[in-house]
């Protein structure tokens, strides 16, 4: 049961992986990535890591890969060519990765640990559940989580920083008002609305969507 | 499963994001490939730890997708800031830097 379900968790994570990099809209490769991070949370399962694979799906299936998707509609998922100048380069990565590969290979497959061949250590029934890991983070590694918390932040706010709206930065967006000059729908007795029945007004019209 | 075929499985999604960061040319797809990358290191680290039988592999897996959050956020937030000043989306013509 468990050499079906590693090889069906395991080709499905190899072929999102090829999806993520073949297919040309960026919408789908997300998609793929959904799929690939989905059958890793398999695999995961299979590895008895139940608190690893869940954050997986919350975590990364859940809410990085929205982000994902908000920021490919709101950039457009355009559909890219690939590289017309530089082809040196296109032929060299398969190659590169071929090579990365056997090497990987070479090092993981005939490094002589024994264990490899084996199906693991013996663990307790409570390995890789949320207890093991809460304990783990709170006496062990108290200081990676302290530290992992204060990067979440700091990115957070970077994020925030980086993708705000700047006045005087910016070449487009030039309507960018006040906080305080929210749109609102036409018919509602906005006072651009009374100034444009009164014979228009240079520029934009403010209430309409 | 022996432990080897988790590893192998790793090393083939690993291999297959390097050569996706370095043939794409859209900023979006490139970070989606470095999720490849990490994640393809977090089972290899997930398979040790089961081979060990300790957690310690685990926590660093945890950790490895907290730094992988916070660079997607980063990454994104630059994507925006480019597509707000009206820079092209692609990383061979995004070359000031270079020199």
């Amino acid at each position: 049961m468990a050499e079906v379900l590693f090889f069906v968790a395991g080709t499905g994570a190899i072929a999102g992986a090829i999806g993520v990099v073949v297919l040309r809209n960026a919408f789908y490769a997300v998609l793929a990535l959904v799929g690939h991070l989905l059958s890793l949370a398999a695999l995961f399962l299979l590895l008895r890591a139940e608190f690893v694979a869940a954050a997986q799906v919350v975590v990364y299936a859940g809410a990085v890969m929205v982000l994902y998707v908000f920021v490919v509609a709101y950039v457009g998922g355009q559909d890219e060519e690939m590289a017309t100048q530089g082809s040196g380069l296109r032929l060299a990565a398969p190659l590169f990765a071929g090579v990365l590969l056997v090497e990987l290979c070479i090092a993981t497959l005939g490094s002589g640990l024994q264990a490899i061949d084996g199906d693991g250590a013996p663990f307790d029934p409570a390995f890789g559940g949320p207890g093991q890991i809460g304990e783990l983070f709170l006496t062990k590694f108290l200081l990676p989580f302290e530290i992992a918390s204060y990067l979440l932040l700091i990115a957070a706010v970077g994020a925030v920083i980086l993708a705000r709206r700047r006045r005087g930065l910016d070449d487009g967006d030039r309507d960018d008002d006040g906080p305080l000059d929210i749109p609102r729908p036409r018919g509602t007795g906005t006072m651009a609305e009374a100034v444009d029945a009164l014979g228009g007004r240079p520029g934009k019209p403010k209430g309409g969507w | 499963m022996a432990i080897g075929w988790y590893l192998a499985v790793s090393a083939f999604v690993f291999c297959i994001g390097a050569a996706g960061v370095l043939t794409r040319r859209s900023p979006l797809v490139v970070l989606l490939c470095l999720e490849l990358m990490l994640n393809a290191g977090n089972l290899a680290l997930i398979a040790f730890s089961r081979m060990h039988g300790n957690g310690d592999g685990q926590i660093f897996a945890l950790i490895v997708m907290v730094v992988a959050a916070c660079e997607v956020t980063v990454g994104l937030g630059l994507i925006v800031a480019m597509y707000r000043r009206r820079l092209p989306i692609d990383v061979d013509r995004m070359r000031d830097l270079r020199g």
